[in-house]
């Protein structure tokens, strides 16, 4: 058999398989059972409607970094600030939602989603200018800005928002919340919220934007090679700013989509939120395609929310999960590897054909 | 006959399905300077590839010395007295000479130190019984050209070499360090050791080598004795066919000034590149600006494009003033640009044809609309570009990185030219490029000509600049040198001037 | 306080920050001098720190005193391990260099946390451990008037150790001829073929010590600082050391100082209460300082500072 799946799915689609194995093989050296335990992963992720609508709520803020870190990618820039962008979002957001408490409940989303986006875009944005303009490494800049900002929330969420001795900011009110019953009623009360329709929405305007646009064009070309993007007559310059500034602005969105429809406040923590790394293999997984992004976030938070159960019916520790998240990146990493091995492959059935056809013809 | 040090029987190469050496055979004597002519990707860097142990054969048998070998690595060939000096200099620039020339072959002290002082002293034994000047404690990044070859050398001479093999080892020397070299390859021979040297020049070929193997498409036409050959034949069995030596220049208004470049100063990195530089380009005229590579042309062109900045002094396209424009208002100006590198600056190679194609106009309408792009439009012009500019492609949709050197060359060609533009740049346009494709280039270039465009042109193939220039300038460490006249120049002059002679328009004639 | 004991309390926790990010940023030098990005030492780091532990609370009955310097060579020989899966990816299979690291940071945490909840019952964290590397003073350099008290006395023995190890290890790197050769394979690789010089093996000896080094560094982080293991041990020394590393123009003697300069941005928050002048400032500003002080110096004296010619460029030999 001659592989017949479109050749951008073959290497993410072996590698989610060896990424299982690894897992499975982890398992089984320390005497768990993979069957069971990834049994009850599909069940916990999508066995009931309760769970499916957690499995989709949590996609929203993976698909939205993925679609960010994939905006910088396509432009030749790393953003591993993912994490802080999407802090600053949520930060941004409750913070708005909670101060102009007294507008319009419409108005009142619009603008904390906006100033989410915007405190996102900005953070990155910094790290855009300082590599428009002084050329510094934005791999060095997003991370110290990670840190940065987790520290900052933290201050800001102690020191402004939440009352003395406690830890987190007040709820935001129910009007600024993404939450409706419609959706409620529809997954037995999960917590399932609008920003999921957004954030796919969202996937849908980034591919136009890439494939489509002028300037999605002119970020391919700089991402591609600045130096003819330059002989071209691209501002690159511009271009390089533009592409963290909306990099940021969509990890942000993640965030401030997350703050008003899942967590509805902001709390101190003491690590940086893990879903920006996790966004970072959500994109990696199908090679930035912001299409792809939404079934490999699908995956990735099937992974998550399913991998909650694991525990439950087990004693197996859930960072198996994360285990097998990294094994997969790892595979998509040498795709080189599963690239030299598949074309070996379909030369051999290729060649077994034409021997079969020469003997066939030979009588 | 002395001794054979080298033979080589029935190579054969192969990449994947194709044949880049085909059942070729030569020998090499003791003392002998033997050339290999072949034109580019005629498979001359894949044999001698094999013969310094970078490529393994795909058949045949290397005899050294009588011996067959089996050579898996440079450091075996190296073992048996072989040493390449490749085309693009193997060197670190962020090492020093010294660092350079021992490197893999350390002498080391008390068990883990280098011995600097000790590998100095044996280096300059060797330099001065070759007379090869080299400074061993500079960076490679900071000298010259001319000395980095000569580092090569001292490499192979380090390591006890008695074969040598030179890959194109003029192409960036100027005329007087050419015959330098000759006079080194000389003393090499003179002290026993054997030269392979691989070139498309024949007059090198002519004042260096003993025998001459001929090359073409992966097999050898013929060897020959120099002596014996005159320099056209050995060129037709290099290309297969007579060779068109001019262009056809029609007469045109050349009245019109479209160019005025104005004591332009130009700096990088600190370092003035192009000093107080003059230069006027007028309609239906190809300039051409000759030099050795790296004497302020490229930030020249670079500067009148708007992809350098300007130190001071002016451009203006015709009549107006563009100095320190953005690229795009210098373009939309009416210039053409087909710049030194296609593949990292001319193109996008992961791109498809048809937006390469687009480059310089998917910005414009009907291309762009509202921001949006007409991909219909964009695949259209690229089909009916490659049509007219005989582009060889499966279509359109083909990344443009999958195309030969000269295919893609042409896609630039096609691009800049079909933008209609009234000046030209063409900076070293048919560099890489096979003897079809340069022909056709070249011809491409003089049409802008005879349609009362102007053009300028970079070149560091002299013969190039004399078969299309109608005037020359000779650029020396970002100054112009001189002007000349291409119908009463020799090549012999230009290299003098090139090497940085002033000579004046009107009394060079005196002067020769 | 005087102001001997001022400068001494300054520089010894100055010193104990700062050994993790020496060892670690030194480790980040080799692998990017054979031209091998190495944004993974923080999974090195976490590693180091894990197997460390690990060893340390299993085995301290059997080695006293000694354990924890035992058990820092236990957790560099680990992070040696590790390194050999970024080896492996970006050498032989051609792997981005930076997906590849990034894989190794998520790979550390999720793996050594798995291990711990198996070896503990559940737990996410390691119990505390008993013997840990304190403060020392080293006899004899300490009897030297002021120098002696500020310098040697209830010092970090561990990170003058590191200070030696980065003199050891520009030797090295400029000196020998293990050195030259594997900065050749990191500025131009294809010259360095043609000397015969091995490429491949030179960048995973890069890459491996740099993973010995990490996981010294993590190690170091675990046994003097957290005093146990959990997903909060590392938060950051990696990336601090992989700035350290490019702030030092990745020279050993460069990054062991810019480690330190980091080492004294880390322990404000904890020493700044006892600098005059210094104690009204609310600890949010101590707390970002370190990373606002790592951009601000890469902008203003770095830019584009200038790596290794081929770091981060996969080497294909043709055959």
């Amino acid at each position: 058999m001659k592989f017949k799946v479109k050749s951008s799915w073959v290497v993410p689609l072996v590698a989610i398989i060896a990424g299982f194995v690894v897992g499975a093989i982890i398992m089984l050296i320390f005497g768990y059972d993979p069957i069971q335990n990834y049994g009850s992963l599909l069940s916990g992720a999508f066995g009931g409607v309760y769970s499916i609508g957690e499995t989709m709520r949590n996609m929203t803020p993976l698909i939205l970094t993925a679609l960010g870190f994939s905006v910088a990618s396509k432009a030749g820039f790393f953003n591993i600030g993912g994490s802080g962008q999407y802090l600053m979002g949520w930060f941004g957001s409750v913070i708005v939602a909670l101060h102009f408490s007294n507008l319009p409940g419409w108005l009142l989303i619009i603008i904390s989603i906006l100033a989410g986006a915007l405190l996102g875009g900005l953070w990155s944005g910094i790290a855009g200018v300082l590599r428009a303009y002084f050329g510094t490494s934005e791999v060095i800049t997003t991370i110290m800005l990670n840190y940065i900002s987790l520290y900052f929330v933290n201050f800001a969420v102690k020191d402004w928002l939440a009352g003395k001795g406690a830890d987190s900011s007040p709820n935001i009110p129910a009007k600024a919340s993404l939450r409706g019953n419609f959706l409620e009623n529809l997954t037995a009360n999960s917590t399932l919220h609008w920003g999921f329709l957004v954030a796919v929405l969202v996937c849908f305007v980034v591919w136009f934007y890439f494939n489509r646009m002028k300037s999605g064009f002119e970020l391919r070309s700089v991402g591609l090679n600045e130096q003819a993007s330059k002989y071209a007559g691209m501002n690159v310059k511009q271009t390089i700013i533009a592409a963290m500034l909306i990099s940021g602005l969509l990890a942000g969105l993640g965030g401030a989509l997350d703050g008003l429809g899942n967590f509805q406040n902001i709390s101190v923590s003491n690590s940086l939120p893990q879903v920006g790394y996790d966004g970072m293999a959500v994109a990696l997984l199908v090679n930035y395609s912001p299409i792809g992004i939404i079934f490999s976030a699908l995956l990735f938070s099937a992974l998550q929310i399913g991998g909650m159960s694991i525990s439950v019916f087990s004693d197996t520790p859930t960072e198996i999960v994360s285990i097998v998240t990294a094994a997969i990146i790892f595979f998509v990493a040498i795709k080189y590897v599963i690239e030299l091995l598949i074309s070996k492959y379909n030369k051999k059935q290729k060649s077994k054909k034409m021997t079969i056809k020469q003997e066939g013809s030979g009588e | 006959m002395a001794e054979t040090v080298v033979e080589m029987r029935h190579i054969t190469k192969k990449f994947g399905e194709f044949k880049a050496n085909d059942d070729i055979s030569l020998s090499l004597h003791k003392g002998e300077i033997l050339a290999l002519l072949g034109e580019n990707g005629a498979g001359k860097s894949t044999l001698m590839g094999m013969l310094s142990g970078l490529l393994e054969t795909t058949s045949g048998e290397i005899l050294i010395n009588g011996k067959e070998v089996k050579m898996k690595n440079p450091r075996e060939a190296k073992d048996y007295g072989i040493g390449m000096v490749h085309q693009h200099f193997m060197l670190i620039p962020a090492f020093t000479v010294l660092e350079n020339i021992i490197l893999g072959d350390e002498p080391i002290k008390k068990g883990v130190r280098i011995d600097y002082t000790g590998a100095a002293k044996r280096i300059k034994e060797l330099s001065e019984r070759y007379q090869l000047d080299i400074d061993i404690h500079a960076k490679v990044r900071d000298i010259s050209v001319g000395m980095q070859q000569r580092v090569e050398i001292m490499k192979a001479l380090y390591r006890e070499a008695n074969i040598f093999i030179f890959d194109e080892p003029t192409a960036a020397l100027t005329p007087q360090e050419i015959k330098q070299l000759m006079k080194i390859f000389g003393a090499l021979a003179k002290e026993g050791k054997s030269i392979i040297f691989i070139t498309h020049k024949l007059k090198e070929i002519k004042q260096a080598a003993d025998r001459c193997v001929v090359i073409r498409s992966g097999k050898v036409i013929d060897t020959v004795n120099v002596a014996d050959t005159r320099e056209e034949a050995m060129a037709e069995m290099m290309v297969g066919r007579k060779l068109r030596n001019s262009v056809e220049k029609q007469a045109v208004d050349q009245s019109k000034l479209v160019l005025d470049v104005s004591h332009l100063n130009v700096e990088k990195k600190g370092q003035a590149r192009v000093k107080n530089l003059s230069l006027q380009v007028h309609s239906g005229e190809i300039v051409g600006i000759a030099g050795i590579d790296g004497n302020g042309q490229s930030e020249l062109i670079e500067a009148i494009t708007g992809m350098q900045k300007i130190k001071s002094g002016t451009v203006q396209i015709k009549d107006k003033d563009y100095t320190n424009k953005a690229v795009r208002k210098i373009t939309e100006a009416g210039v053409g640009y087909i710049p030194e590198d296609r593949q990292t600056v001319g193109l996008q190679l992961p791109l498809t044809l048809a937006e390469n194609l687009s480059l310089k106009n998917y910005y414009q309408q009907p291309a762009n609309k509202y921001g949006v792009l007409n991909y219909q439009y964009i695949n259209e012009h690229g089909q009916k570009l490659i049509k007219d500019y005989d582009i060889r492609s499966r279509n359109e949709l083909e990344p443009v990185g999958s195309l030969s050197g000269g295919n893609q060359q042409k896609v630039v060609v096609a691009r800049e030219i079909a933008s209609d533009p009234d000046l030209l740049i063409a900076a070293n346009p048919t560099r890489g490029v096979d003897v079809g494709a340069i022909e056709y280039i070249h011809e491409m270039i003089n049409n802008e000509r005879n349609s009362g465009k102007a053009v300028l042109l970079v070149s560091f193939e002299l013969d190039e600049i004399l078969k299309l220039s109608d005037r020359i300038v000779v650029m020396h460490e970002g100054e112009i040198v001189g002007e000349i006249d291409p119908k009463d120049t020799s090549s012999q002059e230009l290299g003098l001037m090139m090497a940085g002679k002033k000579v004046q328009p009107n009394v060079q004639e005196a002067a020769q | 306080m005087n102001l001997t004991t001022t400068l001494m309390t300054i520089l010894s926790t100055t010193l104990v920050y700062a050994a993790p990010l020496i060892f670690t940023a030194l480790g980040g030098t080799f692998s990017e001098r054979s031209g091998i990005v190495n944004v993974g030492l923080e999974g090195m780091m976490i590693v180091g720190a894990f197997s460390s532990s690990i060893f340390n609370l299993s085995f301290d009955r059997m080695f006293g005193d000694a354990t924890p310097w035992i058990a820092l060579f236990v957790g560099a020989a680990f992070g040696c391990l590790f390194s050999v899966l970024h080896a492996v990816a970006t050498i032989s299979f051609r792997a981005d260099h930076i997906i590849s690291g990034t894989v190794l940071n998520m790979m550390a945490p999720a793996l050594c946390v798995f291990l711990t909840r198996i070896f503990y019952d559940g737990k996410g964290q390691t119990p505390e451990l008993n013997d840990g590397l304190g403060t020392t003073t080293i006899a004899g350099l300490s009897k030297i008037p002021f120098l002696g008290k500020v310098m040697f006395t209830q010092t970090s023995l561990v990170a003058w150790f590191a200070i030696l190890v980065s003199v050891i290890c520009w030797y090295v790197l400029y000196r020998t001829g293990f050195g030259l050769r594997l900065r050749s394979v990191g500025e131009n690789p294809a010259a360095a073929d043609t000397l015969g010089i091995n490429v491949y093996q030179y960048r995973y000896m890069g890459v491996l010590i740099s993973g010995f080094l990490g996981g010294l560094g993590g190690a170091v982080m675990a046994q003097s600082i957290t005093l146990s293991f959990s997903i909060s041990t590392i938060s950051g020394q990696g990336f601090m050391s992989l700035a350290a590393m490019i702030f030092g123009k990745w020279n050993p003697l460069g990054a062991m100082g810019a480690a330190v300069f980091f080492g004294l941005a880390q322990s404000l928050p904890i020493i700044g209460a006892y600098i005059p002048g210094l104690e009204g400032i609310n600890s949010v500003w101590f707390q970002v300082a370190p990373y606002l002080i790592t951009i601000v110096v890469l902008v203003l004296f770095l830019g584009k500072s200038v790596g290794p010619a081929a770091d981060g460029e996969n080497y294909i030999k043709s055959k």
